[in-house]
């Protein structure tokens, strides 16, 4: 009975998994509802297409299948026996098998067609008694210490990766924390990664030119005020005085009253600096900045290096924007990670942007969002250094990482410091002051944990030592 | 063996002055261990009553003999209080949060309202921190006028108290020390209901128990005294600071009853509250370590705690074992994956208990009259203890002097007897530093001599075992639940698929990949008696037909060599490592793929194709990964040591050696090579004089100086790629280097280019090297030269030979690869500890949830679809493709 349950629990895991979309952000959401439904009343589904829908495939499958039906032509059609394929598939998903499986085995079956070589239905008996036997085979065991096993699969080929922290990742402006450094980042939880930085897609409306992308990237990219014209600082005059270039601001696409306005706010919000006034000439373009103190040179170099440096285009943490063609789509990389104020930028496609800071992942988008970041910036880490390790592992440790709805670090301040059991975060790290707060908090260890009972000299409540079964004597038949 | 009874749980609080008293089975007065006669002082710090550690003697106490006496506490009465170094956090947070004067919580009744439970949610407390508290105000119950208590490291606390002078208006500040005495009495007062609102429970730990007035003194068995060669007694550290402690408490004792002035008292006091601080804790911050007379310091209680070698993580969780042995590894082809070669002795010297019982009686004897003497291999084995019910332990000694024949005839069934270990015994087999559960394995032993562990080299890669010197432990299971653990889950052959990615991690490597590409590459035949020579150490029952019959003489091909240790039902069809991927594919043709790398097997017969990594090697394996699944673990272990024996005798009919002429090339081929490298500096310097005029277009987002880098860096590494593709077309199979490149037995294009011709650019974190003298490398270039060979180009190959200036820079290059595998490792070492800590209690539950032990759920089910990726096909619930093939008997 209860191997039955976990079969069907499994099975629905798994459609979920697939019909599931990624995570959506809610601006996105809506953003993009009005497209989408305008797309979906475009759509007339194919003859072919609707007659394979009404199979009620799950989504992958069906695309699949779709996709098939559709090259061919009708006569094709005719001849191919869709009503065969539909039976098949349909007691492929009777026998409850992940839809992995039975899309890598309806694939086999199509190309077989393809290829003029049918399945027999013997054959395809036969391969399905195997795909259960060996589905079956490769359930995980009760007792199973699937953490250590995770643990060690993770840890083990950290002795194989690269130290070197510094590497070109695809793109050879932009540096990127790579190998152990970054793993040891990613396990720490830690608030901001040493390198941040942001992979933003484009709207369907600005992913195709490289201009229409810049655009984008110009309202993304910090620009300091000395990029937009000229500065400078008049001694005699005391005062700083800048002559905004309009060509420059057009070629930006920003207004410059826009600059005029944000300099000098930007100055007094950002960067704390009050001590000065300022004088527009919007016509010309030119700002006036003359500093409260008029006798101390001092506090005029400062002012203008605080008028030199302030961000007046631009999300202030992100340093610098590369625009780079991958797959047919245009693409900014980012020094630098924000993703709330990335997300409120007109082009930017925020179901697909992603950030590796993990942390900013939390604040903006959630517990759920943060696990599935973790899981792939660790497995996207491992495999960039050419080791494969299994993603359930990397998911559980992103489980109990995210366990409590916010990213917990492995180690001392996180998980392992923790627990519910005394010895164990003895034996782990700081062991007398563990024990001293335990003293007065009269805490009890339930030696429930592995460590706690190797030192106490029981067994562990793992694997075989899980078991509590006993033998009970049967007297010799005379 | 193991008993049906658990500890239940583990109480911890503090010890009352109370309790101390009433476990105390001695007042410690005397601060001197024995006297001159080697006896102990009565009262001292050796009393008799407090333990026994000499041999022979019995406990005054208890009166069982050292080993069964786990020892008695003693006490010292400490004159007047001391604090308890451990807890001044927590006495400061009291102090500061209670009223001077009467002890309550400077909080009134509505704001502590707040951090009670409310009725009907016991859960709902919340504990009380320092920040819930407003500094210096007045006691809402007393009215007395609070004031600050500053804490100065490592003991001491002062109350500021600030008056203000009613003339001037002015606050004066005094600073009035609080003494121990003063402060237990302020924590005395504190009630316990506000105790518990802290997350104090008062049962357990009032907070002036933390304020001591009473020493346990530990049992000598906690603080054994040796004696040293010279005959003379060397106490423990912690004795040593014991005495100290006793001798300034007597001379404070006798101070106080003389009536000395305040000031001494004090010092007195101050130098007691030293003592017991390092007894307790000899790495506080602000205070001087306690040191010996050479100058160590003293590991006093904290520091026995603490740390890797402490008590927690070096005696407790890790413990040192018997029955263990550890000596270095060599090879040994001819074993099975699953066996370990163990030196004689050692195998004399290790044991296995066997109960003796009727139907084995007659057996035992015989070990037992052999005794522990077995002088070579052949002989049978012996045993080397005897244990009788009653618990006596009788040592069999060998020889017409011995005992065995006496001891023989008087055993009975009941007895244990620990027997020497034999062939097939099975032992678990580690290779530290074990960093997954393959670093241990059990095997089966088979005793040989010399004085090596031998092992199969296909089970290196699990223990990332080399044989240049390494060493491995082995164990023997003493139960029968740990044999049985032993055989059925941690064999080699239960380990063959990693758990890391679903693949074997097991199998061929080295010689082995090199051997078996040779043997199958292309088509070869062989007559009976080569034939038989390959295949005469694996487990072929029946000759195959012969491929083809010449003359009357029949031949047998090297694929059909191979397929003999192929199960019949095997069918598959892959590119082998040596694809070249050369477009269009011509697998499908009628000549077939030139370089032999399609592979296709049906029914266990290998049709076509080159067998190489992708087929047996380690973490590939493709066809050992299907044995697996097909016919379980016990046949893929067969396959792997029919595997390993072939390959090796297909190596060894021509032999393979690698030699210095290897590397040579023709005259033309060297020309080609110097005009490449010309060509490449030369291109380099007119890179630089661009950049130098300032022409140089810069990359986004980069400086010219670092663009010039960069395409430096790439041209050069261009150039050292041609040199390799120039040397291997010169090269072909003939040459071992290739064969071992392209089987991917071991090596790379990349290694056959530096040794044959140019070595390339060094790098130091990715950069040309640049650091060393000013504006230069080395003082033998120019200031601010920017040329290739000033920048680490080496354009020698290893074999023409490095310049000094080539040597130097390969050095440089060569450190950083050093310097980077001593950090990684102890990186992640750490990180593993880590992940383990964290993870270690995770189970898979009944249910198919993850839970911790402690019952909380991690996920409802495991890895979202319940496949344990060690079975899984490469992360897949099920190897569809596989069973596709295996059934259709096609490519797929």
């Amino acid at each position: 009975m209860a191997e039955k349950s976990l079969e069907e629990k499994v099975n629905a895991a798994l459609e979920e998994a697939v019909v599931e979309e990624p995570v959506v952000e809610e601006v996105a959401e809506k953003k993009t509802r009005s497209k989408k439904a305008k797309k979906e009343e475009e759509e007339v589904l194919s003859p072919v297409a609707q007659e394979i829908l009404s199979w009620n495939l799950p989504k992958t499958l069906f695309e699949l299948v779709r996709k098939w039906a559709e090259s061919k032509t009708e006569e094709e059609l005719e001849e191919l026996n869709l009503e065969h394929l539909h039976a098949r598939i349909q007691r492929l998903i009777d026998e409850k098998m992940p839809v992995s499986t039975t899309t890598d085995l309806v694939k086999i079956l199509i190309s077989k067609q393809d290829a003029g070589k049918t399945v027999t239905d013997e054959q395809f008996e036969e391969i399905i008694t195997r795909i259960k036997r060996e589905f079956q085979m490769t359930r995980v065991q009760p007792c199973e210490a699937v953490g250590i096993n995770a643990a060690h699969s993770i840890g083990e080929p950290g002795t194989q990766m690269t130290m070197r922290t510094f590497h070109f990742a695809g793109v050879a402006e932009i540096n990127v924390t790579l190998g152990l450094p970054r793993l040891i980042e990613i396990m720490d939880a830690r608030k901001e990664p040493s390198t941040p930085t942001m992979t933003i897609f484009l709207d369907e409306d600005y992913r195709e030119s490289r201009d229409k992308a810049r655009e984008v990237s110009w309202k993304i990219e910090a620009a300091p005020l000395h990029e937009f014209g000229d500065i400078e600082t008049d001694i005699a005059e005391m005062c700083v005085l800048v002559q905004v270039n309009k060509y420059v601001c057009k070629k930006r696409k920003i207004a410059l009253s826009e600059v005029l306005a944000k300099a000098p706010q930007k100055i007094r919000d950002k960067r704390h600096y009050r001590e000065f006034e300022v004088e527009t000439d919007e016509v010309e373009g030119i700002l006036k900045f003359i500093p409260k103190n008029e006798d101390s040179y001092q506090n005029l170099f400062q002012l203008a290096e605080h008028v030199r440096q302030v961000i007046v285009q631009g999300i202030d943490d992100i340093r610098r924007v590369v625009v780079r063609k991958e797959n047919d789509e245009y693409i900014l990389h980012t020094e630098g990670s924000n993703l709330k104020d990335v997300f409120e930028i007109e082009g930017v496609d925020c179901k697909r942007t992603k950030t590796n800071n993990i942390a900013e992942i939390t604040s903006t988008l959630g517990i759920e969002a943060a696990r599935a970041a973790t899981i792939d910036e660790a497995y996207a880490t491992l495999k960039e250094q050419g080791i494969s390790v299994d993603r359930r592992h990397i998911m559980l440790v992103a489980d109990i990482m995210c366990m409590d709805g916010e990213v917990k670090q492995i180690g001392r301040h996180g998980i392992a410091g923790e627990k519910e059991s005394v010895l164990s975060r003895a034996s782990f790290e700081v062991t007398v002051n563990h024990l001293l707060d335990a003293a007065i908090a009269h805490e009890f260890d339930e030696l429930s944990g592995v460590t706690e009972n190797v030192i106490v000299g029981q067994p562990i409540q793992l694997g075989t030592g899980d078991v509590k079964l006993m033998v009970r004597r049967v007297p010799p038949q005379e | 063996m193991t008993s049906p009874k658990r500890i239940g749980k583990i109480e911890f609080g503090l010890l009352s002055p109370k309790q101390i008293r009433d476990m105390s089975v001695c007042k410690v007065i005397w601060p001197d261990t024995y006297d001159d006669d080697g006896f102990p002082y009565p009262k001292g710090l050796m009393d008799p009553s407090l333990g026994v550690i000499d041999p022979g003697l019995r406990c005054k106490t208890c009166g069982q003999k050292q080993g069964d006496c786990p020892g008695h506490f003693g006490h010292i009465d400490i004159a007047k209080p001391v604090i308890h170094v451990g807890y001044t956090r927590l006495i400061r947070k009291l102090l500061r949060i209670t009223c001077r004067d009467c002890g309550r919580f400077l909080l009134d009744k509505e704001e502590i309202e707040k951090f009670s439970a409310l009725e009907d949610d016991p859960y709902s407390a919340e504990t009380i921190g320092e920040k819930d508290f407003k500094k210096e105000r007045v006691c809402p119950y007393c009215g007395e006028q609070q004031y600050k208590i500053n804490f100065e490291k490592p003991t001491s606390f002062v109350e500021v108290i600030s008056v203000v002078d009613e003339n001037t208006g002015k606050t004066i500040k005094t600073e009035q020390k609080l003494t121990s005495a003063d402060i237990r009495e302020r924590l005395e007062r504190i009630t316990d209901d506000d105790l518990r609102l802290l997350g104090i429970d008062p049962d357990v730990a009032r907070p002036e128990w933390a304020v001591l007035t009473v020493l346990p003194v530990p049992p000598v068995t906690v603080r054994p005294s040796i004696i040293l060669e010279n005959g003379q007694r060397s106490e423990d550290d912690l004795t040593h600071k014991l005495v100290d402690i006793i001798r300034i408490n007597q001379r404070f004792r006798e101070n106080q009853d003389a009536g000395a002035p305040q000031l001494i008292i004090e010092d007195l006091w101050e130098l007691l509250q030293y003592h017991v601080t390092t007894y307790l804790d000899n790495e506080v911050a602000g205070c001087p370590p306690a040191r010996h007379r050479s100058g160590r310091p003293l590991k006093t209680l904290s520091q026995r705690l603490k740390g890797k070698d402490g008590r927690f993580r070096g005696s407790l969780s890790g413990k040192r074992v018997n029955f263990s042995a550890r000596t270095v590894i060599s090879p040994d082809p001819n074993l099975s994956v699953g066996e370990v070669g163990v030196p004689l002795a050692i195998a004399n010297e290790m044991s296995v208990p066997v109960r003796v019982t009727k139907q084995n009686i007659e057996d035992i004897r015989a070990m037992i009259r052999i005794g522990p003497h077995r002088p070579t291999l052949r002989d049978p084995c012996g045993a080397n203890y005897v244990n009788r019910p009653d618990g006596r332990r009788i040592r069999l000694i060998a020889g017409p002097e011995g005992n065995c024949d006496t001891v023989a005839e008087m055993i009975e069934p009941g007895w244990k007897i620990d027997r020497q270990l034999r062939d097939g015994d099975i032992v678990l087999f580690n290779r530290q530093p074990s960093l997954h559960r393959m670093s241990i394995m059990s095997h089966r032993i088979k005793v040989m001599n010399g004085r090596t562990f031998r092992l199969n080299p296909a089970v290196c890669p699990p223990y990332n075992a080399d044989f240049d010197g390494d060493e491995m432990n082995l164990h023997v299971p003493q139960t029968e639940e740990a044999r049985a653990e032993a055989e059925l889950l941690v064999a080699v052959q239960e380990n063959i698929l990693s758990p890391r990615f679903g693949a074997p991690i097991i199998g061929g490597l080295h010689d082995h990949i090199s051997g078996i590409f040779i043997l199958t590459n292309q088509t070869k035949w062989y007559t009976k008696s080569e034939f038989l020579y390959l295949l005469k150490y694996t487990k072929m029952d029946k000759m195959p037909e012969p491929g083809k019959i010449v003359d009357g003489v029949p031949y047998w091909s090297n694929k059909q060599a191979f397929s003999v240790i192929l199960p019949k039902d095997v069918s598959m069809f892959y590119k082998a490592t040596c694809c070249q991927n050369c477009t269009p594919c011509t697998k499908d043709s009628e000549a077939g793929c030139p370089n032999d790398a399609f592979v296709r097997i049906v029914d266990g017969e290998l049709l076509c194709g080159t067998i190489d990594k992708k087929s047996v090697g380690a973490m590939d394996g493709a066809i050992l990964n299907r044995i697996i699944r097909l016919h379980g673990t016990r046949r893929a272990r067969e396959y792997i040591d029919d595997l390993t024996k072939l390959s090796i005798r297909a190596i060894m009919i021509n032999g393979f050696s690698y030699g210095i002429n290897d590397t040579d090339l023709g005259k033309n081929e060297h020309k080609q090579i110097r005009d490449v490298l010309d060509q490449a500096e030369s291109d380099a310097a007119q890179k630089i004089s661009i950049f130098e005029q300032g022409h140089l277009e810069p990359m986004p987002g980069r400086t010219p100086e670092e663009t010039l880098e960069l395409q430096l860096m790439s041209q050069l590494g261009k150039a050292r790629d041609r040199t390799g593709d120039i040397a291997s077309r010169h090269l072909g199979f003939e040459n071992s280097s290739v064969v071992m490149a392209v089987s991917g037995a071991r090596g790379s294009m990349l290694n056959m280019a530096q040794m044959a011709g140019c070595i390339g650019q060094q790098a130091v974190r990715g950069e040309r090297l640049s650091r060393g003298y000013e504006d230069r490398t080395l003082p033998h270039f120019k200031r601010g030269d920017k040329g290739a060979g000033a920048h680490g180009f080496v354009r020698n190959s290893y074999k023409s030979g490095l310049t000094p200036t080539e040597f130097f820079f390969h050095a440089i290059g060569g450190r950083e690869g050093l310097v980077d595998t001593v950090v990684r490792t102890s990186q992640s070492g750490y990180l593993q500890r880590r992940m383990i800590n964290a993870l270690q209690d995770l189970k898979v539950a009944y249910d198919g949830t993850v839970r911790s032990t402690g019952g909380k759920i991690i996920q409802f089910v495991y890895g979202e679809d319940g496949t344990d990726p060690a079975k899984s096909a490469s992360g897949q619930p099920v190897d569809v493709k596989g069973i596709a093939e295996s059934v259709l008997k096609e490519e797929i």
